[in-house]
């Protein structure tokens, strides 16, 4: 087993980050998905992720939400570790009991929204917050329309995700994600699989959370104009490392790494 | 050669009547272990487990592979070597239960199998345990595209019933046959039982392709 005795049992300090990977690598098999990402997110801070496909992008959000199993490193959420527990003085692997504490922070929304299909809008919302959170239904309802309100989708709120359109399904998504109360908000690809047309009505509500809300965000995106817009960082992925980093204006305007000036002319030129 | 009595047959009516009940009874009873320990087999199939998958995944196919005749004479006439003392009907409930739970285990697992990974991607980013998973998002869809095989198999375990009557369970053949030899004519209760499971299967048929469309319309899903 790897020796976590360099790692920290709690991040503290002033500036302590609201995430943290610290040496995290990722592989499936001989595949190296992520090679030693260090990566702190402050609180509040909206930072994205661009870069090619297959540059561990949105493993990175992945391992954030235990979606998947990290093989070397650890990762913080507020100031303590998520994929570690401590245990004898030092740092073992989580169990799902702690898996379930840490993951509380966290929420998430998905390319494809999945949403719970045989739930209307407003029960997607009150699912968590009910059943998880051991909240009243009364609650959870005045709290989820007030969401569903916040997306705009207070007036489709009893209708199956079935009958909604994909954006308004992510819409939900959000609200859905929201409803959970949680410190870091993970959107991977969310426009990804709308059409054109709807992708605005997406982009907004997540504009609307960076104004309104004391969230920390990650998103993965391919909107290269929609990061620039809303991000206090941009890092650019490639090969399973951050290649580069900066500021939307130093990162867009001014990139240094020839990797990311080839991306972005790449991505320029398709647009 | 063919001389059927209506005054026999009316005769004769009430008391397949009553085992007409006993076999709704077994099969529903038979059905019900079934349902239950069904999902249980298919759920212990998709644990983490290896050696609990491996034993259970053995354990279905083996009840597969043989046949509910043995399997009845089995738990009623061997059980008894190992303690276990059963009535007919016990017995009988048990065994049919058991063949069955196996067959709707692969339905379930179907059934299972074809909820996207997304759904579970989503339960967990929600923070449910592994029960609410299962309970709340993962069985309520995995139950609609089960539902045809569920209904089946309600059919196949009434029509199995029969076989409960080798261990003396008063079902409707074995009623039928008490009455032939008592009688000594076979022709007018083979007849009502067989139009009698006619009378069940056909309708109940129809009735689950009902209940199916009813599910999907109240989950949404249509």
């Amino acid at each position: 087993m790897e020796d976590m005795s360099g790692y920290p049992h709690e991040l503290t300090g002033e500036n302590t980050p609201m995430v943290s990977f610290k040496n995290v690598r990722k592989s499936y098999g001989s595949l190296v998905v992520l090679d030693d990402l260090d990566l702190d997110v402050t609180t509040g801070e909206m930072v994205s992720i661009i870069g090619p496909s297959g540059s561990g992008k949105t493993t990175v959000l992945r391992m954030l939400m235990t979606l998947e199993k990290i093989n070397g490193g650890c990762i913080y959420v507020d100031g303590k570790p998520l994929t570690h527990m401590p245990k004898n003085g030092g740092l073992v692997p989580a169990n799902e009991r702690h898996l379930r504490e840490r993951r509380a922070d966290i929420g998430m929304c998905f390319q494809h929204f999945n949403l719970f299909p045989h739930m209307t809008a407003l029960e997607n919302c009150m699912e968590g917050p009910v059943h998880v959170l051991g909240i009243s239904k009364a609650e959870a309802r005045d709290r989820s329309e007030e969401l569903l309100e916040l997306v705009g989708m207070i007036n489709k709120k009893d209708e199956h995700p079935s009958r909604l359109s994909g954006g308004q399904q992510q819409r939900v998504a959000i609200a859905r994600a929201l409803a959970m109360r949680p410190k870091v908000m993970l959107f991977d690809e969310v426009t990804s699989a709308l059409d054109p047309e709807v992708i605005g009505e997406v982009t907004n509500v997540i504009r609307g959370l960076v104004d309104e809300h004391n969230l920390t965000m990650l998103m993965v995106t391919h909107q290269m104009g929609f990061a620039r817009d809303i991000s206090d960082r941009v890092c650019f992925f490639y090969g399973g490392k951050i290649e580069e980093q900066g500021s939307p204006a130093e990162l867009f305007g001014n990139p240094q790494r020839e990797r990311t000036q080839q991306f972005l002319s790449a991505v320029r030129e398709a647009v | 050669m063919f001389d059927w009595n209506w005054e026999f047959a009316w005769e004769i009516l009430p008391r397949l009547i009553v085992a007409t009940g006993n076999t709704l009874i077994a099969a529903g009873a038979g059905y019900a272990i079934a349902l239950v320990l069904g999902l249980v087999l298919a759920i212990a199939q998709r644990t983490p487990y290896r050696g609990l998958t491996f034993v259970v995944r053995e354990f279905v196919e083996f009840i597969r592979s043989t046949p509910l005749l043995l399997q009845i004479f089995f738990v009623f006439y061997v059980g008894p070597q190992f303690g276990l003392r059963l009535s007919p009907w016990a017995s009988g409930m048990i065994a049919i239960g058991l063949h069955y739970s196996c067959y709707l285990s692969e339905v379930y697992r179907g059934g299972l199998d074809s909820v996207p990974r997304g759904q579970w991607e989503a339960a967990t980013a929600l923070n449910m345990t592994i029960a609410q998973k299962y309970r709340r998002i993962i069985i309520p869809q995995a139950i609609v595209p089960a539902l045809a095989g569920m209904g089946n198999y309600l059919v196949g375990i009434f029509k199995d019933t029969p076989m409960l009557s080798v261990i003396g369970v008063a079902e409707l053949i074995h009623t039928a046959n008490a009455i032939g030899s008592e009688h000594y004519r076979f022709l007018e209760p083979f007849t009502l039982v067989g139009l009698i499971f006619l009378a069940i299967s056909l309708p109940a048929a129809g009735l689950i392709r009902g209940f199916e469309n009813f599910i999907r319309r109240k989950l949404g899903l249509q």
